[in-house]
């Protein structure tokens, strides 16, 4: 680059000496990523209850559970992380009303509630049911779950009914909140150049439904084969479209946020452009455009578009699924991480590898990813995921 | 009978004689040593020792740091790392290089944050050098600060005198106010797990004492003082025409660091 117009050129190496440590590691990349996919499974269980988006109902009780299991975790990750967890509390306790992190025990708490209330009120018929048919702990287990109430009658149903749709209705502004309020943790944040934009909350709010979606279609399809059950292909073609009409959204607000800067060239762009034509060149371009962004996009396109035989979808629907959950864990990385390797000094960046066995390591970071699937499990041995097809029993 | 209780009263006489003198001693001699001063430092700040209250009234401190005075000797930075026996890898205070060359190109470098002083010049460097300064950082004290807004506890905190403090006991380790600070001059101390900063010796300027490195400067690139003393430094350097300016003004922070002399290359 000629002197004339060395700019960049003459940005040599130079990371303030504190910046030296990124402090917010993996922990931090898993939270956004587990909350996104509770916010996600939930707007696909409301698609069915409120929007009514019929194809949906088999696994519009699943979704549900599905976002519980990871909704349990979504505070591990924020624990592990915290230099003192067992101050956690004093967020909620004598929270800074300044702080933006303050408000996520009261959003989190509130957000649990409303979820465990529609899971067992949703529950409530089937719940009943178990309850007469079991013994024992599970009888008495039933007996709690059921809120004491062995009442299925056609009055009680409908009140149940209002009651689901009322907590559906709240539940979505509520999931929307809380992920939205996640993107503007780090969109509030001005030091930072890659974080410090108003569309850090709709971009993961879309990444939110599209993770959430993704997941659902990736473990139906997982218990589905487990269990050698028949997998509802109407409700499988239905998601894909659904997955394919946010990551839409998802992808094009994130290329737009890139290019928008790019186009406008300003000292911002060239500090940002250190950043993703460097240390972030592979893990950004590379990996979350290129390969989990692009291809999916087709794939899903594809899939929603052409009327493909059930074994195509079959094959494709998972393995794009799982794509696009990569997709959105390595956004999640590329934001978290890569607004750190920029150094304040404008002047330089750093590497940052994550190790084994360290505190917040990779460990750490597959047992807290693990532990969802575990509680899904559990979870799915008090309630059933799917519902039966019989009459009469679609209440919900 | 009677001639072993009169030795008797003797003796508790003569002990009690004994302990009343020797305690007699030390207060007189403790009064005398006192009121000369010999627990108190000779006051730098003037007017700090009447000072009541939890907070300093009636005082607005400012610091200036003189760039065309630094010299990179690294004493600064030596004093604070033992004020504060700050861990090695994190700095409360440092000191950059900062080299321009016949081509324009700035070349910055802070190794060990300066700890060590400047004895060498750079040799990597392709064109001759047109210019070369030395910056010392800290924290800015911010008017409004944004990693007192971002803390979730209220953990950091502004003081009514406008000091910018952490309280360790409050504070859960999130590390939101590091990402917060643009002046990256907070870190996560590795030993106590909570934020921690230059405070500008807050400890010291309550006493009267000029903050560590304010005092170790051999060249008084480092200026401390009270704005509102007319007689001080700071004011004479802030009301006289001078190159004077702050660190990324465009954040809105309002740092109370002004540096004197400051270049456009500086971040």
């Amino acid at each position: 680059m000629s002197p004339l117009h060395g700019g960049a050129a003459a940005l040599t190496n130079y990371v303030f000496p504190n910046d030296l440590h990124v402090h917010w590691s993996l922990m931090i990349v898993l939270y956004p990523y587990i909350t996104g996919i509770v916010a996600g499974a939930f707007i696909v269980s409301s698609l069915y209850h409120v929007f009514h988006v019929k194809t949906l109902q088999p696994i519009s009780r699943f979704a549900l559970l599905f976002a519980l299991a990871f909704l349990i975790c979504a505070t591990w990750p924020l624990l592990n992380h915290l230099g003192h967890p067992e101050r956690a509390m004093s967020m909620m306790l004598t929270p800074n009303p300044t702080s933006a992190m303050a408000g996520f025990g009261y959003i989190y708490s509130a957000y649990m509630v409303v979820l465990i209330l529609e899971i067992l009120f949703i529950y409530r018929g089937t719940l009943v049911e178990l309850k007469q048919k079991s013994r024992g702990f599970m009888r008495f287990l039933y007996g709690i779950l059921t809120m004491g109430s062995d009442n299925i009658g056609a009055r009680a149903m409908k009140l149940d009914h209002k009651i689901i749709s009322f907590l559906a209705g709240i539940g979505i502004p509520m999931a929307c909140v809380l992920h939205g309020y996640v993107g503007f943790i780090f969109g509030g944040v001005k030091a930072n150049p890659l974080w410090a934009t108003p569309l850090m909350p709709l971009i993961f709010l879309l990444s939110a439904c599209v993770s959430g979606i993704a997941g659902i279609i990736l473990t139906y399809f997982v218990i589905k084969t487990i269990r050698r059950e028949e997998v509802d292909m109407d409700c499988v073609r239905t998601c894909i479209k659904f997955l394919w009409g946010f990551f839409i959204l998802d992808f094009v607000f994130e290329m737009l946020e890139v290019f928008t800067h790019f186009y406008m060239s300003t000292h911002h762009w060239h500090v940002l452009e250190s950043l993703l034509w460097g240390p972030l060149y592979q893990s950004y371009w590379v990996y979350q455009v290129m390969i989990f962004s692009v291809i999916p996009f087709f794939l899903l396109g594809f899939l929603s578009l052409i009327r493909f035989s059930d074994g195509i979808v079959k094959f494709f629907a998972p393995i794009v699924s799982l794509m696009i959950l990569i997709q959105v864990l390595l956004m999640r990385w590329n934001v978290v991480i890569g607004g750190q390797l920029m150094s304040k000094s404008e002047r330089g960046s750093v590497a940052f590898h994550p190790e084994w066995l360290e505190k917040e390591g990779i460990l750490a970071a597959v047992i807290i990813m693990v532990a969802p699937i575990i509680i899904l499990y559990i979870l799915g041995k008090i309630f059933p995921f799917w519902q039966e097809k019989r009459a009469g029993h679609t209440a919900a | 009978m009677e001639r072993e209780k009169i030795l008797a009263e003797i003796r508790q006489d003569r002990r009690a004689f004994i302990k009343k003198v020797a305690s007699g001693t030390i207060a007189g001699s403790l009064l005398l040593v006192i009121p000369a001063g010999a627990f108190e430092l000779p006051e730098q700040l003037p007017g700090m020792k009447e000072e009541k209250g939890p907070f300093i009234k009636g005082k607005k401190f400012a610091f200036i740091v003189d760039i065309t005075r630094c010299i990179g000797c690294g004493s600064c930075c030596v004093a604070d790392k033992n004020e504060y026996n700050v861990p090695d890898g994190n700095y409360r205070t440092w000191v950059e290089r900062y080299i321009i060359d016949d081509h324009d190109n700035v070349y910055v470098d802070s190794p060990n944050g300066g700890l060590d002083g400047y004895t060498k010049p750079r040799e990597d460097l392709p064109h001759p050098v047109r210019d070369t300064f030395f910056v010392p950082k800290l924290c800015n004290m911010c008017e409004k600060p944004s990693c007192v807004q971002v803390c979730p506890v209220g953990a950091t905190f502004q003081t009514e005198d406008g000091f910018v403090l952490i309280d360790k006991k409050r504070c859960v380790g999130c590390a939101y106010c590091i990402q917060a600070c643009p002046y990256s001059v907070r870190f996560l101390n590795p030993v106590t797990k909570t934020a921690d900063k230059c405070t500008w010796c807050y400890h010291r300027v309550r006493k009267g004492l000029l903050p560590a490195c304010v005092n170790v400067c051999p060249v008084q690139a480092r200026k401390f003082g009270d704005l509102n003393d007319k007689n001080s430094e700071v004011y004479k350097i802030m009301h006289e025409p001078h190159v004077i300016s702050i660190l990324k003004p465009d954040m809105g922070n309002k740092p109370s660091l002004h540096y004197l002399g400051l270049r456009r290359e500086v971040v």
